[in-house]
């Protein structure tokens, strides 16, 4: 392996010098672009969605300064409905999935003691078309007008009739050529999972990061198949005159719903399975503790999986399906809360007992576990079907489903990213700057996303670009824009903090967390080759055998 | 002052209901959709506080001291009875709220009834169009309606002896739109291609506001609902009124003259005369409403004048583009509207 490696740097050195012209920039470029290595695609994809996550965030800026007053009109109502269209869709698609991607991709062959993923060629191009399905549907703002659709782009709102700009052939297209870099990438991680981890590691002794990549990716590969086929049809009505969607002729609006939706809903467990995963890793390090029931934790995650998949109407409560569908669906959706209670239960007894540090990773992580657990329960409040004939599309949605995303998906997500970034600049963060990012984003958070369910609760609907002062939601809507004003600094310390420490930031070595997984016995940051010989596990925690070679893991798995 | 104190307070200085709030029922089905939110948010309320404390108490109790000794604490992998306790804590609870679930289902969603004579009963045909509400009054306590209104909804009220239930048969002209009025009940979806069913009923009289909930396009936003709650005299003379054809005044001849000539006939309806479209909101008896423009303006000289001249101006997107007519016959025209009672 090491022979290959050292080939092929020689070739690219050739290639260099028989480029005059060419300069360490350029040299940079093409390596960058050119790479399979799962590190630097890992870091392109993060790379990536923190740029989307910025774009997502000025459209949710400007959408909140329109709605700071009642009947402003700062905003049209067409480029209000573009904003939360796109914001949406940037958020889920390019923000969301390809920053847990990235991390997974960077870190789960560290952990499991591989020297890549499985097939880097297919990650590269992964990589590659996720981010053009994310420029494609960013184009749609140059042909005139980004869709207006929403982000779940109820048909036949959608048909040509009713939308003649070509936005919406833009998203459909660009959605649809990033998620086959997502089936790409799940099918990758499958592989590398089930097929390449380090001598020793049976499945029982997996990172449990691992665990929820692969459930993860099993979601995937299920729920992008029926959105790719939705996306087709659409593109079909729109551009070769067909009529799945189209009422008038035949079609019906009713089936884009269940087609998006047997996405739609997996995909909201896409995007908190991983991070689920990233708190497993971060939490028993910070509390010095082994996590608590793996077991049940692994087994938790998959019946999460499994579950998730036959729930997705609990979105069309309101569609008038019979009083039968509804019960089902009510009933399995809060059966999800069962397996989601367990992996809490795990979660807070692994920090009972323990010896806590609030370092940066773990006070994102206390982050997440303090907010995730409202957006569980408002969630519990949206499944039980008769409420929710309240409560859907109402502006409490919104507020549940960004108390999941940000206080669960985002806080998680930053707890990952303050504790692997010293492995993969090998530099720490500065805690100081976290703390500022920490508070502010909570305390922006709580109160953005709060004032949201109240004003649901007094009769908002989503999606609406002005209302009525006589509705009284006005000083509601206020609270949520000064929250996001709150919030919006803590991103811009994130980011000054994520650059600077690239060169202040105090050289972290091997091991700064005194942590207990593979990527930790290696260099930060780690050779191209990721480790030197192959590393051989024991137990779930090899370093921590390798620390206390008296009291090891194994004797007690 | 908070908002539900300043929205008691525009109630009562205007006397308008300002109240959409989904937690001021006027109606059983809103009621009992309150019963279940309250239940499942004091469970969900004991569940936040209890695991909050946990989570709080053991970051607090479990923080790393100075004076810890060197080492790591005691390393706990896990517990098979603490893990069936609490599987089968939460399960029990979701089998609670299935079962109260289950309950509240079955009294919202009412098996659906067919108009018969003496029902007491009144049914409506609420089709959705982008971005105004047509009415297809169909029969009241069994008798054969059939005249078209738009935007204002009126119902009658029950009392202690009658309840007059509504029933609404919701249907849509073109895209996805939903029908919530919170004080009255929960959303139900127009959907083209499919037919739905929404049924409430109540004894206050009053003005109760709501809106499209499905997104549907540029004037989502604008596509209120007003639905009128008046006596059960009120109402029949109500119905009484809506079913005559459109008042002709000789005063105005001139206006309904433009009116018919222009491109208003091809998508509005005035009964009685030559004007037959249905793609636009039935002005038969426009002046009968308090508002235009789907309950976004006050129906006004001012209002009316603005929006036949400019409806774009009004609401950016809405369908009727501006016919560049001339003031004359802008003013020809509104006069008329404004005779049509």
């Amino acid at each position: 392996m090491a022979t290959v490696d050292r080939s092929h740097r020689l070739e690219h050195a050739g290639s260099a010098a028989a480029d005059n012209a060419s300069s360490g920039w350029a040299d940079a470029l093409h390596d960058w672009t050119t790479t399979v290595d799962h590190k630097k695609i890992g870091i392109m994809y993060v790379l990536m969605s923190l740029v989307f996550l910025v774009i997502g965030g000025v459209e949710a800026l400007l959408m909140r300064w329109q709605l700071f007053y009642a009947r402003n009109d700062v905003l049209g109502p067409s480029v209000f409905n573009q904003l939360f269209t796109m914001h949406g869709t940037t958020m889920v698609f390019f923000v969301g999935m390809p920053i847990l991607i990235g991390i997974g991709n960077y870190m789960i062959p560290l952990m499991v003691g591989a020297r890549d993923m499985a097939f880097p060629r297919l990650n590269a191009f992964g990589f590659w078309i996720t981010l053009f399905g994310g420029l494609l549907t960013y184009l749609s703002f140059i042909t005139g007008a980004a869709p207006e659709i929403g982000w779940f782009a109820y048909a036949p709102l959608t048909e040509h009739t009713f939308d003649r700009n070509a936005g919406t052939d833009f998203w459909a297209l660009g959605l649809l050529i990033s998620g086959i870099g997502t089936i790409g990438a799940a099918v990758n991680f499958i592989a590398t999972i089930l097929g390449m981890r380090a001598p020793g590691m049976t499945m029982r002794k997996m990172p449990f990061f691992a665990w929820t990549m692969l459930w993860t990716s099993f979601q995937m590969l299920l729920a992008i198949p029926p959105l790719t086929a939705a996306l087709v049809m659409i593109l079909f009505d729109r551009q070769l005159g067909a009529h799945f969607f189209d009422v008038q002729n035949g079609g019906s609006a009713y089936l884009w719903q269940h087609l998006f939706w047997f996405f739609g809903h997996p995909e909201v467990y896409i995007l908190i399975l991983p991070v689920f995963g990233m708190v497993s890793e971060v939490i028993p390090v910070f509390s010095r503790k082994v996590l608590f029931g793996y077991e049940f934790m692994a087994a938790a995650t998959m019946a999460i999986a499994f579950i998730s998949l036959g729930v997705w109407a609990h979105h069309m409560f309101c569609v008038g399906m019979s009083r039968t569908l509804d019960l089902y669906f009510a009933a399995a959706s809060l059966i999800v809360s069962i397996p989601t209670g367990i992996k809490f239960f795990n979660w807070l007894a692994t920090i009972y007992g323990g010896r806590i540090s609030l370092a940066s990773p773990m006070l994102f992580a206390f982050g997440f576990l303090s907010m995730f657990l409202i957006g569980g329960l408002t969630g519990i409040m949206l499944a039980a079907a008769p409420f929710d004939f309240q409560l859907s599309d109402s502006y409490f949605v919104v507020g549940h489903f960004h108390w999941v995303l940000i206080g669960g998906t985002l806080f998680g997500t930053f707890a990952g990213i303050y504790y692997w970034y010293p492995k993969v600049t090998g530099r720490m963060l500065s805690e100081r700057l976290a703390v500022w990012h920490f508070w502010l984003l909570y305390i922006g958070f709580i109160l953005t996303f709060g004032p949201m369910h109240i004003s649901g609760i007094l009769g908002m609907p989503r999606r609406i670009y002005t209302y009525d002062p006589s509705r009284d939601w006005e000083w509601w809507n206020q609270l949520t824009t000064i929250g996001a004003l709150v919030q919006t600094p803590s991103y811009a310390i994130f980011v000054y903090n994520l650059v600077t420490s690239l060169w202040k930031g105090k050289p972290a070595g091997d091991d700064p967390w005194d942590a207990w997984t593979l990527e930790w016995t290696t260099s930060s940051p780690p050779p191209s080759y990721n480790f030197e010989t192959e590393p051989v596990v024991h137990s779930r925690r090899p370093l921590w055998d390798l620390k206390h070679p008296d009291d090891p893991d194994w004797q007690y798995e | 002052m908070d908002a539900i104190g300043r929205s008691m307070l525009a109630a009562a200085v205007d006397g308008r209901m300002a109240d959409v709030s989904i937690f001021s029922p006027a109606s059983p089905q809103a009621g009992w959709i309150v019963e279940l939110a309250i239940l499942a948010l004091a469970i969900i309320g004991i569940i936040f506080l209890v695991v909050e404390g946990i989570l709080f108490y053991s970051v607090w109790r479990f923080r790393r001291r100075q004076q810890d000794a060197d080492g790591e604490p005691a390393q706990v992998y896990g517990s098979e009875p603490i893990e069936i306790a609490w599987t089968a804590a939460p399960t029990m609870i979701v089998f609670f709220l299935v079962l109260v679930t289950t309950r509240t289902l079955w009294e919202v969603e009412a098996a659906p009834v067919t108009p018969r004579a003496g029902d007491q009963s009144l049914f409506v045909t609420v089709i959705g169009h982008q971005w105004w509400w047509e009415y297809r009054y169909d029969s009241y306590d069994g008798r054969k309606l059939g005249f078209i209104t738009a935007n204002e909804l009126h119902i009658p009220i029950g009392d202690d002896q009658i309840a007059r239930p509504v029933h609404l048969t919701l249907q849509s002209g073109d895209v996805c739109h939903s029908f919530w009025v919170p004080r009255l009940g929960g959303k139900v979806d127009l959907i083209p291609g499919r037919t739905n069913l929404l049924s409430f009923e109540t004894t206050e009289p009053g003005l109760y506001l709501g809106q499209c909930a499905e997104y549907c396009g540029a004037q989502h936003a604008n596509m209120l609902l007003r639905v009128v709650a008046q006596s059960h005299e009120a109402f029949e003379a109500w119905l009484v009124q809506q079913a005559q054809s459109a008042v002709e005044d000789p005063a105005v001849a001139a206006g309904k003259a433009a009116f018919l000539a222009n491109s208003c006939v091809n998508c509005h309806r005035i009964s009685g005369t030559a004007a037959d479209g249905s793609a636009a909101p039935d002005l038969t008896h426009l002046m009968s409403r308090e508002t235009i423009a789907a309950g976004q303006v006050a129906n006004t000289l001012k209002n009316l004048r603005k929006w036949v001249h400019d409806p774009q101006a009004i609401k950016p997107g809405v369908l009727m583009p501006a016919f560049g007519l001339s003031d004359h016959e802008e003013n020809q025209i509104v006069e008329y509207l404004r005779t049509l009672k």
